[in-house]
């Protein structure tokens, strides 16, 4: 196995790990601490939205105007709908963008 | 094993399964895109078992991302798990520590809220309804992902055929599907602004952890809502 394949190899093991920790970490956490204290909790709490609107946002504001409106599309779809439906109805929007349109 | 309880719990994960079967195939076509080989793409998913986390892990590494930087992201994402595990504690208190291992490597999303429910309505959560629960989600999930790689394998150009816009959009959807929590519209707002200045003044891919900070230490320093917080952490959708 060339080096490159053997890292990624080592990075999925890495991400395995890491979400083992998360999902066995309560369950130690709880049994060790009572409470966990509120600003923590608070940040805590936030990550997954913050980090998963730095992969959102760039991507709507660098990724050009087809991707943009698609993903806008998608964004009034998701309001009120699945995310299932946000991925059929943003990729069709990107698609007439693409193909029809320009 | 009891088999009427692994059996009640293929029952109920099974339309779990049906409903994360697409995202299973749509990882698997995104990963092959990103540089992953048909067999990569099955191995994360059969170790790391954690939809949303594995879109982030492949984005990051396509963009090739330092490898400590997507693992610290994983983790970030998968987060919420700390909330279930802790929560659960109490309904899995007589599995042995096998079956906890066990129990703890499967407890996605809805594993985590069919357990809760479970326990809160007094039923017994037995490690045959866990496992079978949890197994007829995850041996799909795996096949799935096999499917969607073979067939990413076939494509030429992800952007002739709009794949590249699927990433974005699901990611924007797991954003959506954290609107209910606490501080949500600073936090966004703030990680928004961050990120977009910071992969236009720094560069990628430090515009996720910068941005990401940004958010979480406006979360911390926000005085904190009035809002009384009971009963089991609240379930957002993976997928």
């Amino acid at each position: 196995m060339d080096p490159q394949h053997l890292n990624l190899i080592y990075l999925i093991v890495a991400a395995a790990l890491a979400t083992f920790a998360t999902r066995f970490g309560g369950y130690v956490l709880i049994t060790q601490l009572k409470r966990i204290p509120p600003r923590l909790e608070a940040a805590l709490n936030a990550v997954p939205a913050a980090v998963l609107t730095t992969l959102v946002a760039p991507a709507f504001v660098y990724g050009g105007f087809d991707v943009a409106a698609a993903m806008l599309v998608a964004f009034a779809i998701g309001l009120r709908f699945s995310t299932l439906r946000m991925l059929l109805v943003g990729w069709v929007a990107v698609m007439l963008i693409r193909h029809v349109v320009l | 094993m009891n088999r009427d309880d692994f059996r009640a719990g293929l029952r109920g994960g099974f339309p779990v399964m049906l409903s994360a079967s697409p995202f299973g195939a749509l990882f698997g076509a995104l990963a092959v895109d990103n540089g992953f080989s048909v067999a990569d793409a099955v191995f994360m998913s059969a170790t790391v078992y954690a939809g949303a986390s594995q879109m982030v892990g492949i984005e990051l590494f396509g963009n090739n991302v330092q490898p400590w930087l997507v693992v610290l992201s994983v983790f970030a994402v998968n987060f919420r798990h700390v909330l279930y595990s802790a929560s659960i504690a109490k309904h899995i208190r007589h599995f042995t520590i096998i079956q906890k291992l066990l129990a703890f490597f499967l407890l996605v999303d809805p594993q985590y809220a069919e357990t809760e429910r479970r326990g809160e309505r007094g039923l017994p959560v037995t490690f045959s309804w866990y496992l079978g629960f949890g197994l007829v989600i995850y041996f799909p999930w795996i096949l799935n992902t096999l499917i969607g790689a073979l067939f990413g394998q076939l494509i030429g150009d992800p952007k002739a055929i709009g794949l590249d816009v699927l990433l974005p959009i699901y990611f924007l959807g797991l954003v959506l599907s954290f609107r209910k929590r606490d501080r949500f519209l600073p936090v966004v707002a703030i990680s928004a602004f961050t990120s977009v200045a910071a992969m236009h003044f720094v560069g990628s891919p430090w515009h996720v952890s910068i941005g990401a900070l940004a958010g979480i230490l406006l979360a911390a320093l926000l005085p904190p809502e009035h809002r009384l917080r009971q009963g089991p952490a609240p379930v957002e959708k993976e997928a």
